[in-house]
């Protein structure tokens, strides 16, 4: 028999319900991989297991009584973004030291009521702010995956790099993640996972920890792309609590899979060509291209002329917004306070303690955009700018393109504590330049794996769609997942 | 546009951070790598353009203003670091 952890949400859920396996059984194998991988991978940082066993043996009652959910008995781990009652809901910051929430977040609560079960909370950057999951105080996670021949540890990406991680090393069966500026498709990219961000406003964002708040976005990480469908159909809902949430019916993203993308037409956008870039990312694009060809997809060249103003609108906007957001954290009302000699002391001194350097940098940011003087020049700039990004996308789906190709990322995974990196904030930044303009434009972007590199490491190309057409995103990246095949890391740890 | 170490030091006052004069330093040239990297904006040209205001267009969603949540003040303290009866507890902050 194969290893319960090796299954898909897929094929664990067809094992559930026909009884070959129980909840307890598939909740007990992921609780012992992680206790077996954890002190290696560092993907969770809290693990639940008395509440994982509750939740299965309720949900083999359910299962019992004919009254399964779409997700019943199925693992899951836990962006540490997301509110959970009772439990660990940090963002990775110290600044929330200690804050168990008295609330559960909409989209785990829409999980656990369609009967999934949680491990645990799931590590990544402090306030999902970083592309390597280097910013979280609770330390970097390790990417399953290794260069060919070589022992050097690499970075998950990030933000959710601990989703991504606990999914490739089959650590939960499937994962929450969110996307603000390519925190879900980057760590999905370098990791050899699937992770949509939806359009925004389809999943609730009540009770996920804010970072820019016109920008975030959540979506599920998965192994696959029929699970990611599985995933998000549960995720997504309208809300009364946040008044961006679209009223939109949620269509069954799985029926969307196995159709023909005949005739679909698919926009190749010449601006993602850019400098430097490794010809194993052009090659796996041009792979990407004549998968879709083979399926009677008609491919078009298409221009975004904007594209490239979209990473620097985008470290006004994000960081603008995460100041006012993250001005909530003082010292008074939940997490960590450091004393002073009076309360403005108090504030400075608390803020200095428990902000991490990445944090505290665009704090400073978006104060100083924000700030008398230059609000015109650089946020009301930004955000005209984010309007012409908008309408290249809505010229190119006006002249008739269904979904835009485009590589995920600008490299393979990098090394942990890489120098050039860590020395100018900039570089990093750059790791995001094929997401963040889908984040500015509101739209859904998936990444599916599309092949390895020269080293062996997983490359992924991204699909961005019109808004609220993510059943022509998992139709298409379904093609890609089927003629590229699934890459799964050796196991090592 | 360039950030001098006065005006970190002033941006830090606003956010409420407290920064020693090393970090400051530290910060200057990293803001400044910050904002020589999207001043690249400024030669755009937005004349005409409406700034993003909803990226979505959607109709704010209105409810009946009434009370439909609340009586839940040992909740909302449950996580503060200090305080009395339902209170949060502060320095004194008038003399």
């Amino acid at each position: 028999m194969t290893e319960l952890t090796s299954l898909t949400i897929a094929e664990a859920r067809e094992k559930l319900t026909s009884k070959a396996i129980t909840a307890v059984e598939l909740t007990d194998a992921y609780l012992g991989a992680i206790e077996a991988a954890n002190a290696t991978i560092n993907a969770y940082i809290t693990v639940t297991p008395d509440k994982a066993r509750a939740m299965a043996k309720a949900s083999d009652e359910r299962i019992a009584s004919g009254k399964a959910g779409a997700l019943e008995g199925i693992p899951l781990g836990i962006k540490d973004l997301f509110a959970t009652e009772g439990v660990h809901t940090q963002a990775c910051s110290h600044i929330l030291d200690g804050f168990e929430p008295k609330y559960e977040s909409t989209v785990t609560q829409n999980l656990w009521d369609d009967g999934a079960v949680m491990l645990g909370k799931l590590n990544m950057d402090e306030f999902a702010m970083g592309s390597s999951n280097e910013t979280s105080y609770y330390g970097p996670v390790i990417n399953p995956w290794k260069a060919e021949g070589s022992n050097q540890q690499l970075v998950p990406g990030g933000s959710s790099g601990g989703s991504a991680a606990a999914v490739a090393a089959h650590l939960c069966a499937g994962a929450t993640a969110t996307d603000t500026g390519g925190s879900i498709r980057q760590p999905a990219a370098f990791t050899g996972t699937v992770g949509i961000k939806p359009t925004y406003g389809r999943c609730s964002r009540w009770g996920t920890v804010a970072f820019a708040s016109s920008l975030d976005q959540a979506g599920p990480i998965a192994r696959d792309v029929r699970d990611a469908a599985i995933l998000l159909k549960s995720m997504a809902s309208v809300d009364a609590k946040d008044t961006t949430s679209v009223d939109l019916p949620i269509p069954d993203y799985e029926a969307a899979l196995g159709q023909s993308v005949k005739d679909m037409k698919i926009g190749i956008p010449k601006e993602y060509r850019v400098d430097g870039m490794p010809e194993d990312i052009e090659k796996l694009w041009q792979k990407g291209i004549a998968y879709l060809k083979d399926a009677g997809a008609e491919i078009v060249d298409i221009t975004l002329p904007h594209t490239k103003y979209a990473l620097p609108a985008y470290y006004i906007v994000a960081p603008a917004e995460a100041s006012s957001n993250l001005a909530r954290y003082d010292g008074v009302r939940y997490g960590l306070r450091v004393d002073g000699k009076d309360i403005a002391d108090m504030y400075e001194k608390t803020r200095a303690a428990g902000f991490g350097t990445e944090v505290k940098r665009r704090i400073m940011i978006g104060t100083y955009v924000l700030s008398a003087g230059y609000y015109d020049a650089y946020y009301l700039q930004a955000q005209k700018v984010r309007t012409l990004i908008k309408r290249d996308f809505e010229l190119a789906f006006h002249a008739g393109v269904d979904a835009i190709l485009t590589p995920a990322t600008p490299s393979s995974a990098f090394g942990i504590a890489d120098e050039a990196l860590a020395a100018d904030p900039v570089a990093m930044y750059l790791n995001d330049i094929f997401t963040v303009t889908v984040n500015m434009a509101g739209l859904p972007g998936i990444a599916v794996p599309a092949g390895l590199d020269a080293k062996g490491l997983p490359l992924g190309l991204q699909l961005i769609g019109k808004p609220f057409e993510e059943e022509t995103l998992f139709r298409t990246a379904h093609v890609i997942e089927q003629a590229a095949g699934k890459f799964t890391p050796a196991k090592w740890w | 546009m360039s950030v001098d170490l006065a005006t970190v030091k002033r941006v830090a006052r606003l956010a409420r951070i407290a920064v020693s004069e090393d970090e400051a330093k530290r910060m200057v040239g990293e803001l400044n790598g910050i904002i020589d990297f999207v001043e690249q904006l400024s030669e755009v040209d937005v004349t005409g353009i409406e700034p993003m205001t909803s990226v979505t267009p959607m109709e704010m969603r209105k409810r009946q203003d009434a009370v439909t949540d609340g009586d839940k003040a040992d909740d909302i303290v449950a996580n503060a670091p200090e305080t009395d009866r339902n209170f949060f507890l502060v320095p004194k902050v008038v003399e």
